[in-house]
């Protein structure tokens, strides 16, 4: 009850807390935080997104099941190794998501388009026009949280593959550095999954296209170029193995890997670049994340209002 | 609030603002004009997100070309289009939109409780908007031009799809904007005559150019056009004739509407102030009938402005922008 005393004092008296609102409109006279604050609230959002969190139930599945069917792998390996008492994991740290590819390509499939295309096709994007935050920090919040998602994807099975190591007794020194060589891997793997799977992603506000049109970029490129690896080693020109690599994002990131994280190719003939070669490699991968960006911004640039 | 100098835009092929100077006051004011008339390219504009060919404009005492983000933190936008997702609630969906006005998490929550009761949204705001009627979607749409509690709002034909119920009570909540929230409005539509009963002051404009622009007091008064119908009695078995010929003994001329729904029973006269309404009052209690309705009758814009107060009026905006 609130009972007002005229106290005559300027205490607040306690029945202030608890006194019936008035449900008058209430204007606000809070802080009001700007650009940073709306671009690193729409980054959480899309990366809670990423993973179904904040929507539906049934949104939620497919990102979930992958993600455990990513570290499902990793912690059998450790069982493994911790029941055989192995010395060394049977895989490495930078393998790992060479060998898990698929999933990985799926789950940029699923949320890429999911992240944008739902913004495009319920005409969402102009609401985030029509407020302080611009095109530079709608594209940077949805390529930081696309590429943190599949950070935490891919990174996750390497730090149970690590934990597993050292519960199972591995050398320390050798497992640490591996580990980290494993996650530079991974975050260049997301920086450039994210930014091919956005791109795509956000030419089209159909989300089922988005989902074929990215599966179809990152498995037939690197269908294609596995082919011809294989063409060419089988004929005996192995020199051009590597350059091939060039050609898909996977192939791409693991010949960066194998010149300079100390991972072996998994190209035919085991033939990685060489550390000339592997300068390009990583100048086509940072210039590949680069393009995507600009593009993100090209297209956001005619889409605003 | 809103101040325009000879603002032009011109695409290649067409010119969708044409040397248009206008000064919008606080208060609710109508944007008119027929679809393509500029509408909407003049809201981008004032929303700071398309620089104008020449000319200049100011929101809030903001220059547009170079303080785009500071007036939209404090301005509300509300689109014309769909632009709702169908798989989240109201409340997730303005509370986002609330953040991405800059307020921080907790008040982002409870200004959109706040707004989402103040729009007419209750229970269902928890529920995904999917599900919602056209009228419930628009004052989700309205509740996220409001959340940050702006000094000014646009809002681009809002009551586009609405049924005459739902176009009323969104009338009603937007004279609400202005009168309990202090928010001023900017308000478009195609039609005049619902923007008459709601605004304190109308701009018209027709291809890119200011047609007129006045308060609304000045419009009803020279324009409105009163729809009487009344019962017959016993006395007087055509009612509608009775009335006809004793306000014409008074000196009001009265047409009958032929043409017009309902001819027959319903006369049409032309309203010249107060008194019009306190003579029909009284005409139609002498003659003892019952008077069904008077009701203002509704303009379409192009019916206020006969041919040559439309060129009038074009001379005069041209010298205005000249």
């Amino acid at each position: 009850m609130a009972v007002e005393h005229s106290t005559g004092t300027s205490v607040p008296a306690p029945g202030d807390q608890t006194r019936i609102h008035n449900i008058g409109y209430r204007s606000y006279d809070g802080p009001r935080l700007g650009r940073a604050y709306a671009r690193r609230s729409l980054y959480s959002q899309s990366l809670r997104g990423a993973y179904g969190l904040g929507r539906s139930v049934k949104s939620k599945v497919l990102p979930m099941l992958l993600f455990v069917v990513m570290c499902v792998p990793a912690a059998i390996m450790v069982a493994v190794a911790v029941a055989t008492k192995a010395k060394e994991l049977p895989l490495d740290y930078t393998r790992y998501a060479i060998v898990m590819q698929a999933v990985i390509s799926l789950y940029v499939a699923s949320q890429a388009p999911q992240s944008v295309s739902r913004d495009l096709r319920f005409k969402t994007v102009p609401l985030y026009f029509s407020r302080p935050i611009e095109t530079a920090d709608y594209v940077r919040a949805k390529f930081a949280a696309l590429a943190s998602a599949l950070f935490v994807l891919t990174a996750a099975p390497l730090l149970v593959l690590y934990v597993g190591a050292l519960l199972a007794k591995l050398d320390f020194a050798d497992q640490t550095k591996g580990f980290a060589q494993g996650l530079v891997s991974v975050a260049l793997l997301s920086l450039l999954f994210a930014g091919i799977g956005l791109v795509i992603a956000s030419f089209t506000p159909r989300r089922g296209f988005g989902i074929a049109a990215v599966i179809a970029v990152l498995t037939i490129s690197y269908g294609a170029v596995s082919t011809l690896q294989a063409i060419a080693d089988a004929q005996g020109s192995g020199d051009a193995v590597p350059w091939i690599g060039l050609f898909s994002p996977i192939t791409l990131v693991d010949g960066v890997q194998s010149a300079f994280l100390g991972a072996t190719a998994a190209f035919p003939g085991g033939v990685g670049p060489s550390t000339a070669e592997g300068v390009v490699f990583v100048l086509v991968a940072l210039g590949l994340i680069a393009a995507s960006y600009g593009l993100l911004m090209r297209r956001y640039k005619k889409v605003g209002l | 609030m809103i101040a325009t100098e000879s603002l032009s835009k011109r695409f290649p092929r067409v010119t969708a603002l044409d040397r248009l100077s206008v000064d919008v006051g606080p208060g609710v004011t109508g944007l008119v004009g027929a679809n393509g008339a500029g509408k909407s390219t003049l809201i981008k504009i004032l929303l700071g997100l398309s620089p104008a060919t020449e000319g200049r404009a100011e929101v809030l005492g903001l220059d547009v070309a170079t303080k785009g983000a500071a007036i939209r933190e404090r301005v509300g936008y509300m689109p014309e289009h769909d632009c709702l997702p169908p798989d989240v609630s109201a409340t997730e969906f303005v509370v986002h939109m609330a953040r991405m006005s800059g307020l921080p998490p907790t008040a982002a929550r409870e200004r959109t409780a706040d707004t989402l009761r103040h729009v007419g949204l209750y229970e269902e705001r928890y529920r995904p908007i999917g599900g919602y009627s056209t009228g419930m979607k628009q004052r989700v749409k309205l509740a996220q031009a409001l959340v940050h509690d702006p000094q000014l709002v646009f809002l681009d034909e809002p009551t586009n799809g609405l049924d005459p119920v739902g176009r009323d009570e969104m009338l009603g909540l937007i004279r609400r904007i202005h009168t309990d929230f202090g928010i001023s409005v900017l308000v478009t539509s195609h039609l005049l005559g619902e923007l008459e009963r709601t605004c304190d002051h109308v701009v018209v404009i027709d291809g890119g150019k200011l047609l007129r622009s006045s308060s609304t007091t000045d419009f009803t008064q020279i324009t409105t056009t009163l729809a009487i119908e009344v019962t017959d009695t016993d006395e007087h078995p055509d009612g509608t004739r009775a009335v006809r010929e004793a306000l014409h003994a008074r000196g009001v001329s009265v047409e009958d509407g032929s043409g017009l729904p309902g001819a027959g029973h319903i006369l049409h006269l032309t309203a010249q102030g107060e008194e019009t309404y306190d003579l029909v009052r009284d005409v139609i209690a002498d003659l003892g009938l019952g008077l069904v309705r008077m009701e203002q009758r509704r303009h379409h814009i192009s019916e206020v402005f006969t041919a040559d107060d439309r060129n009038e009026q074009r001379k005069e905006a041209v010298g205005h922008g000249g």
